[in-house]
C-alpha cells in the first residue's frame, strides 16, 4: 500500500510517506466511503439499514424463541435415512465410513478441489453429529457420525504425507462405491433392505450420485454417437438426446411410474427408486450429451487432422485427442447440470418418494407436529444451498487446477 | 416365501377338509372356495401390499420412533394383514399420490388401496371394488366464532380459503351456487398456508373435510375462537379399494372391516378377545372368532381370522380412538362414525 502511495504521481520526490487521514481508515473509514460519501447516500443506507434490520430481527425473533425446531431433532433420523430399518441403521453409517475414508485419501493425495469436498465433508459430519446429539438417535450414533469425520481428516492428514497412487484412489471409488450399494441393500448374509425403503438424505445422495456415475458414460457415449459416421447410430442418438430433452422430467418421472408396469410382466416388479433412477440417468445422459458435444466442436479439427496424419486410430484420436480437452472445457456445463440434477431429485415428490423433501411433507402429516411447514422447509432450503454450495465452490477450485478458461 | 408353500398347502387342504364336511353338515349349494387370485398370491408372498397416503395426519403417518407408519388407515391394512397372514407386520406400505392410486390399482400394484378415497361410481367402477366405508366424512366449512355465524347460509360475500386443486374448491362453488350466494374465494397450493391465512384473518372461513377442520382447529392458538358449522357441503365416504374382478379377495377385505365393526358391537376388544374364545356364550361372537363355525371357510380364510385381526389392532373403536380420537392431538368426535346402535352409520352385515 504504501509503496503505491509514494509512486503516485503527485507526490514530490522525498515526500514523507504519510498514512491515510484517520476517517479514511479502518471500519469508520470504509463505512464513510462506502455508505455515507454524500447525504443522499447517508438517507438510501439510513433506510435500507433500517429495513435490514427489521426483517433479521423479525427472522432471529422467530428462528430462536417462536420457532419449534423439535419437528427437526426429534425426526432426524427420518430425514437422514427416511424408513430405513432402525435395526439396520448401521449400514448406513458403516457406507458413510467407507465414503469418507476414499475421500479422505483423494483429499490428502491430490488437495485442490478434493481437500475442498473434504472439508464439507467434514463439517457436513460435524453437523450432523451434533444434531443427532439433541435427536432421539443418541449420542452413540452421533459419536459415529462424528468419528467419521475424524477418520476423514486422519486419512487425509496421513496421505497428504504419503501420497496415494492414483490408480489406488479409482480402484478405491469404485470398490466404495460397490460396496455402499452392497451394504445398503443387503444380500450376500446380511438382510435386504429394499430400496423403497430407503429415504431422506440417504435417498437424495443416492438418487443423485447413482444418475450422475450412470448418466456420465452414457452422455459421453451419445455426444459421440451424434458425431458418428454411421448413419444409424447418429439417428438413434439424436432422436434418443431430441425426445428426451423434448420432454419435462415430471413427465419422464410419471412415465417410469405408473406406465412402466403396465408393460412389465404381473410378477415382475421393479422398484419405484430404481425406475426413479432409471429416468433421471436418462434425463440427465440427454443433457450431458449436448454438453459433450459443445466441447467436442471446441476442439480446433487441426488437432484431430494433426492425429490422423501421425496415423492414430478414430478410437485412439477419440481417448487421447478429443475427449480430454472436450471434457476438461465442459466441466463448469457439467458441474452446473449435477447442481440442477441434485435439486431435481427433489421432484420424486410427486411419485410418492421419501426423498427429504417428500420426508419432510410425511413429518408435516405428524399430528403433533401439524402446521411446522416454515421450519420443516427452512431445514431442506438449507441443506439444499449447503450441498450444491459445496459442489460449485469444489467445481471452481477443480476449473482453477485444470486451468479451464486460461489454456 | 418357498418356506411357506407347505403350511399354505397344509392350510388350504385342512379348508377343503373342513368345507367338505360343512357341505355334508349343511348341504350348502356351492363347495367353499379354495384360495385363488389375490388372496392365493398375498399368501404365497406372505406379504400384504397397501397402498397408502403416508402423509395424512391420524390416518397414516410417518412415525419417528418406529420408523414406519401408523394411523387409521394404516390399521386397516394391519387387520387385513393379520386376517389373511396371521401376522399384522407383514404389510408393505406403498405411499401414493393422488395421481397414482388409481393406475396402482389398475396394474395390481397394490392388493389394497386405503387412502382416504371417496367411493364414487366413476371409481367404482373403473378403479376397483370399494369395500364397507370405514370413515364417513364430509366437507365442512370452519368460521371464527365471533363473526356469530351459525349455519352456511350466514356466509353470503365472505371470503373463503380453499386449497387448490381439490375436489373441496369445486364443491364449495357448487354449495354456494346452488344456495345462491356469492362468495370470493381465496385460493393456496398448500396446506398450511391455507389455515395460516384463515388464522391471521386473511379469510372469513375456510372449507375442507370435516377431519381436517377439526385436526386443524385442535392446534390453533385458540381452538375455542373458532366454530365448524353444521352444514354439510358434500358426501365423502372414504373406505378400502380392492382391483376389480376378484369377488374372492373383495369378499375377504369386506368382511374384516365388517368383522372390526362387528367386534365394537359385540363388545370384544383386542383385550379380551383371546378369553372370549373360551367364555363367551354369545353365539354371534363365538361364531365370529371361528370358535363355533365353520364360516372362514367361505372366505378361505383361518378359522381363527377375526381374532388375529382384532388382537392385532382391535375394535373399530379401539383403532378410532387411538389415531383420531379425543386422546389425539386430532381430538376428532365419532359422529357419523358411532355404531348404527348409538346413532352413527356404522353396520356389520350378519355373519352367519
Amino acid at each position: 500500500m504504501t509503496d503505491v502511495l509514494s509512486t503516485r504521481p503527485m507526490d514530490p520526490p522525498g515526500a514523507p510517506r504519510l498514512p491515510p487521514p484517520r476517517e479514511e481508515r479502518g471500519i469508520v473509514g470504509w463505512l464513510r466511503h462506502n455508505l455515507f460519501r454524500t447525504w443522499r447516500d447517508s438517507i438510501v443506507s439510513v433506510v435500507l439499514l433500517v429495513i435490514i434490520g427489521l426483517v433479521v430481527v423479525q427472522l432471529l425473533e422467530w428462528a430462536l424463541l417462536s420457532a419449534r425446531w423439535g419437528v427437526i431433532t426429534q425426526n432426524l433420523r427420518l430425514f437422514l435415512i427416511g424408513l430405513y430399518p432402525a435395526d439396520e441403521a448401521w449400514r448406513v453409517w458403516l457406507s458413510l465410513t467407507v465414503v469418507s475414508v476414499v475421500a479422505g485419501a483423494q483429499a490428502g493425495t491430490r488437495g485442490g478441489y478434493s481437500r475442498t469436498i473434504a472439508v464439507w465433508l467434514i463439517a457436513g459430519q460435524l453437523t450432523v453429529a451434533i444434531l443427532a446429539l439433541l435427536s432421539p438417535m443418541g449420542p452413540l450414533v452421533a459419536a459415529a457420525i462424528a468419528a467419521n469425520a475424524g477418520l476423514t481428516l486422519v486419512v487425509q492428514l496421513a496421505t497428504a504425507k504419503r501420497p496415494l497412487p492414483g490408480r489406488v484412489l479409482t480402484i478405491g471409488w469404485l470398490v466404495s462405491l460397490v460396496a455402499t450399494l452392497v451394504l445398503l441393500h443387503g444380500g450376500a448374509g446380511i438382510p435386504v433392505v429394499r430400496p423403497d425403503a430407503w429415504g431422506g438424505l440417504l435417498l437424495t445422495f443416492m438418487l443423485a450420485s447413482v444418475s450422475i456415475v450412470l448418466s456420465f458414460p452414457l452422455g459421453v457415449a451419445l455426444a459421440l454417437g451424434r458425431r458418428s459416421r454411421l448413419p444409424a447410430i447418429r439417428l438413434l442418438a439424436t432422436a434418443f438426446i431430441e425426445i428426451v430433452r423434448g420432454v419435462p422430467l415430471v413427465s419422464i418421472l410419471y412415465l417410469s411410474s405408473i406406465l412402466l408396469p403396465l408393460f412389465l410382466p404381473g410378477d415382475l416388479r421393479i422398484d419405484q427408486v430404481v425406475r426413479a433412477m432409471g429416468g433421471m440417468t436418462l434425463f440427465t445422459a440427454a443433457y450431458l450429451a449436448e454438453n459433450v458435444r459443445g466441447g467436442l466442436q471446441a476442439v480446433p479439427r487441426g488437432q484431430v487432422e494433426a492425429a490422423q496424419a501421425i496415423g492414430l486410430s478414430g478410437v485412439q484420436i477419440d481417448r487421447f485427442i478429443v475427449l480430454p480437452q472436450a471434457l476438461r472445457m465442459t466441466i463448469p456445463a457439467n458441474v452446473g447440470l449435477f447442481i440442477s440434477l441434485l435439486k431435481d431429485t427433489t421432484l420424486v415428490v410427486i411419485v410418492s418418494l421419501l426423498e427429504i423433501l417428500g420426508i419432510g411433507r410425511a413429518v408435516l402429516a405428524q399430528a403433533e407436529w401439524l402446521g411446522a411447514s416454515f421450519e420443516v422447509y427452512a431445514f431442506i432450503a438449507i441443506v439444499f444451498f449447503v450441498l450444491s454450495y459445496s459442489m460449485a465452490h469444489a467445481s471452481y477450485r477443480l476449473e482453477a487446477a485444470l486451468g479451464v478458461g486460461r489454456r | 416365501m418357498r418356506r411357506n408353500v407347505v403350511p399354505v398347502g397344509i392350510a388350504m387342504a385342512a379348508l377343503l377338509v373342513s368345507g367338505s364336511v360343512a357341505m355334508a353338515q349343511d348341504a350348502s349349494p356351492t363347495p367353499p372356495p379354495v384360495a385363488s387370485g389375490i388372496l392365493k398370491q398375498v399368501q404365497d408372498r406372505g406379504q400384504l401390499v397397501c397402498g397408502i397416503n403416508g402423509a395424512l395426519p391420524g390416518f397414516s403417518q410417518l412415525d419417528e420412533g418406529t420408523g414406519t407408519y401408523s394411523g387409521f388407515d394404516v390399521d386397516f391394512c394391519k387387520a387385513i394383514a393379520a386376517a389373511v397372514l396371521g401376522d399384522a407386520s407383514k404389510v408393505e406400505y406403498r405411499t401414493l399420490s393422488a395421481a397414482q392410486r388409481g393406475p396402482a390399482l389398475q396394474t395390481g400394484e397394490v392388493d389394497v388401496l386405503i387412502r382416504n378415497t371417496t367411493w364414487t361410481v366413476t371409481r367404482d367402477t373403473s378403479w376397483g371394488l370399494f369395500a364397507p366405508t370405514t370413515f364417513f366424512d364430509g366437507q365442512g366449512i370452519m368460521v371464527r366464532a365471533d363473526l356469530g355465524v351459525t349455519e352456511a347460509s350466514g356466509l353470503a360475500s365472505a371470503t373463503i380459503c380453499v386449497q387448490s386443486g381439490t375436489t373441496t374448491e369445486l364443491n364449495v362453488t357448487d354449495y354456494f351456487r346452488a344456495n345462491g350466494l356469492e362468495f370470493t374465494p381465496q385460493v393456496f397450493a398448500e396446506i398450511d398456508p391455507t389455515y395460516q391465512a384463515y388464522e391471521q384473518g386473511a379469510c372469513d372461513a375456510v372449507t375442507s373435510d370435516a377431519s381436517q377442520l377439526a385436526s386443524r382447529r385442535s392446534a390453533m392458538a385458540d381452538p375455542s375462537a373458532h366454530v365448524i358449522l353444521t352444514d354439510v357441503l358434500s358426501k365423502e365416504p372414504l373406505g378400502p379399494v380392492v382391483p376389480l374382478g376378484d369377488d374372492q379377495w373383495y369378499n375377504v377385505v369386506k368382511w374384516v372391516v365388517f368383522g372390526i365393526i362387528q367386534a365394537e358391537e359385540s363388545g370384544i376388544t383386542s383385550a379380551n378377545v383371546a378369553d372370549l374364545t373360551t367364555s363367551s356364550t354369545d353365539p354371534q361372537t363365538l361364531r365370529l372368532l371361528g370358535v363355533e363355525s365353520d364360516l372362514a371357510s367361505y372366505l378361505a380364510l383361518p378359522s381363527d381370522w377375526a381374532v388375529q385381526a382384532i388382537s392385532a389392532v382391535g375394535n373399530y373403536g379401539e383403532i378410532f380412538d387411538r389415531n383420531l380420537g379425543p386422546s389425539t392431538p386430532l381430538a376428532l368426535e365419532r359422529g357419523l362414525n358411532a355404531l348404527w346402535t348409538d346413532g352413527g352409520l356404522l353396520y356389520a352385515m350378519p355373519y352367519r
